[in-house]
């Protein structure tokens, strides 16, 4: 049973069960790491997803909220069930979407989520930003610590909106002690996801640019979805980044899927995307050319010492991931 | 590129597989295994090709140019790769040239190689010559007559990064871009760093002004001593003769946004754009311990760092006054 307390602010929140962990509230469920992490931490735990999406095989004892971030209902999910961790994984990166579109959702939504975090009295909030928000960059140290500034936008506007989401989720951490805010800025994820790193893999020829080849870090769905639950279970704050095996060059990520790849100089490179971006036939923006141009790799010292992070799957098994529909 | 790859639009996921572009991805497979029918030919010629490297090189500079590499300590991860991107695999070629410089082009005279302690170090050497050969003769140095042999990282200038190729090559041979970041790593690694603390500067000085140091930058003594690390002084005598410059043309240089734009007559000669085969002699001072804190008063470091440019230069004196001719 659940009793009724009352909080500081007046107003009445149910209490878990003593000695009993209250639900964890996944945002953006129905994406691929999201559902790997319900899988895994419903065993443990009540879990409740919220997404616009529907969660068409979930396990039953999940229980999903079709509704959407931005929307009051959002409340009556909070106020329904006694919520001990929040996971906001729901941030829209679809460069195709209207800015106005990602704006509203990424930083609209994601403040009214942290609204109710604060009136709630969640204990953990853990927000998935991404490594990405460092930018890469010619003058970047060989790895940037978690201090570096986030300056991804500089050349990308369409990462700021994810730079705010960070910075939000920062000054939440200092405004609200009593909330442990979890940041964790992983390299790229690879595997059955669909995002940029993953679909440039998946190319049938892969394109790199003639004379650069940087060191990239790479990081496999699985140990990401580890590291979530790491940070919804330990108890540890502040802001982590999240890395995988070792860094490879770019050129040696390559080799291990077997492809073939063609070299192309970096104008005409960005010319012809620039092109294919315009006429709608590529999912790349022509600015995230820098990413295999430019070094943007992180330090997980923090990771590894706080949170207690390691990566389990090998740099083989990581890259390969991208083929694996599952 | 992608952030989390959770979007939570709908549309995203779904859309994008399919609006991956059907005619690039064609266009590319076409190109793709174009390439790859070249390919058994591209690597018979490579093989061939490394096959008479291998052989030149032991012939050049003796069997033992192998044994040595297989004692270099590095610290290469899973992956083969070190995490600054050096590759044994290509820096064995960067050191073969600069071995072959060192031993037959300049015919090096190293002293004091036992100084170099097996551990972190720091090298501070004086910076000469007008292009950087010796921080490549230094490199060679360090692989060639030091126990254990060694690779030298040393750090280059941020703008190297953004030039196609270069930016490739110089880590995987074990440059690193010059961020104080980089150095705390790479000697808390272990490696050996070097260091030029003159900059630009000591490598354009005009030939009136040869074997005089310029002003030493701060930063590395600061390193040395956050980080605990020994310095070795360096003096390098032959480097200031291979190329004699008589001025700067200081406003070229603007234009050109060089750091400087030396006037070398003997470009006009020809072959002359060759340095001139001076014999460098290369000598190690004994290790230097500082203590302190890393943060004090430019003028408190400034005394420290002056005690390593002192010995710099008596080490530059005495080498001079040894020598009997430039070339021999």
């Amino acid at each position: 049973m659940t009793s009724l307390q009352k909080t500081p602010s007046g107003s009445f929140v149910i209490a878990p069960e003593p000695g009993k962990r209250g639900a964890v509230l996944i945002t953006g469920i129905c994406g691929r790491l999201g559902k790997r992490l319900a899988r895994i931490l419903h065993r443990e735990q009540l879990v409740i997803g919220v997404d616009r999406r529907a969660f068409p095989d979930k396990p039953k004892d999940v229980i999903h909220q079709q509704v959407d971030i931005r929307r009051r209902k959002l409340k009556d999910v909070f106020r329904a069930h006694p919520i001990s961790a929040v996971v906001h994984l729901g941030i829209m990166h679809n460069p195709r979407a209207s800015s106005t579109e990602h704006h509203s959702w990424n930083v609209a939504g994601f403040a009214k989520l942290l609204e109710y975090v604060a009136h709630f009295h969640i204990g953990k909030l853990v927000v998935l930003s991404s490594a990405n928000v460092y930018g890469p960059q010619p003058e970047n140290p060989q790895f940037l610590s978690e201090e570096a500034p986030l300056l991804g936008g500089a050349n990308f506007g369409e990462i700021r909106d994810l730079i705010e989401v960070d910075m939000l989720a920062q000054s939440f951490f200092w405004k609200h002690p009593e909330t442990e805010t979890v940041i964790l800025r992983p390299v790229h994820i690879l595997g059955s996801v669909r995002n940029a790193p993953s679909n440039f893999l998946r190319l049938p020829t892969i394109p790199t640019l003639l004379g650069y080849d940087p060191m990239v870090q790479v990081i496999h769905e699985r140990d990401v979805v580890e590291a979530i639950r790491l940070a919804v279970t330990a108890s540890v704050r502040g802001v982590f980044n999240v890395a995988g095996p070792d860094p490879l060059p770019l050129s040696r990520i390559i080799k291990l899927l077997d492809r073939p790849s063609i070299p192309v100089p970096y104008s005409f490179g960005r010319s012809v995307l620039k092109r294919l971006w315009s006429l709608r036939l590529t999912t790349f923006p022509a600015p995230e050319l820098d990413h295999i141009r430019h070094v943007c790799m992180v330090d997980d010292r923090r990771a590894r010492e706080i949170l207690g992070f390691r990566a389990s799957q090998s740099i083989t098994d990581t890259v390969r991931a991208v083929d694996s529909d599952r | 590129m992608d952030v989390s790859g959770n979007s939570n639009s709908s549309a995203f996921s779904s859309a994008s597989p399919e609006s991956e572009a059907p005619g690039e991805s064609r266009a590319l497979a076409r190109i793709g295994s174009a390439a790859r029918r070249a390919w058994p030919w591209a690597r018979r010629v490579r093989d061939l090709a490394e096959g008479t490297l291998e052989t030149w090189m032991t012939s050049l500079l003796g069997e033992d140019f192998a044994a040595r590499l297989e004692r270099v300590p590095v610290y290469l991860g899973s992956s083969g790769v070190d995490p600054f991107g050096l590759d044994p695999g290509w820096t064995k070629y960067a050191l073969a040239s600069a071995a072959f410089l060192h031993r037959h082009y300049f015919r090096s005279e190293v002293f004091g190689a036992k100084n170099v302690p097996s551990g972190r170090v720091l090298l501070i050497a004086n910076h000469s010559g007008q292009i950087p050969i010796d921080g490549a003769i230094l490199g060679a140095t360090m692989f060639m007559d030091v126990e254990p042999p060694r690779f030298i990282r040393a750090m280059v200038e941020k703008w190297s990064q953004s030039l196609p190729f270069v930016s490739t090559l110089f880590p995987r041979v074990g440059q690193v871009v010059g961020v104080p970041e980089n150095a705390r790593r790479l000697l808390e690694q272990g490696e050996a760093l070097l260091v030029f603390p003159e900059g630009a500067r000591g490598i354009s000085k005009t030939f009136d002004r040869r074997y005089q140091l310029t002003e030493f930058g701060l930063g590395f003594m600061r390193l040395a001593i956050e980080t605990k690390t020994p310095v070795v002084p360096i003096a390098v005598v032959g480097g200031e003769e291979q190329y004699i410059s008589v001025g700067n043309l200081d406003t070229i240089a603007r234009l050109l946004r060089m750091p400087s734009f030396p006037v070398i007559p003997q470009f006009l000669i020809p072959g002359g754009q060759l340095p001139l085969p001076t014999k460098y002699r290369i000598y190690f001072g004994e290790p230097m311990h500082f203590t302190g804190d890393h943060d004090d008063d430019d003028a408190v470091i400034e005394e420290k760092v002056w005690l390593v440019k002192a010995t710099i230069q008596s080490m530059l004196n005495r080498g001079i006054k040894a020598r009997r001719g430039v070339f021999w």
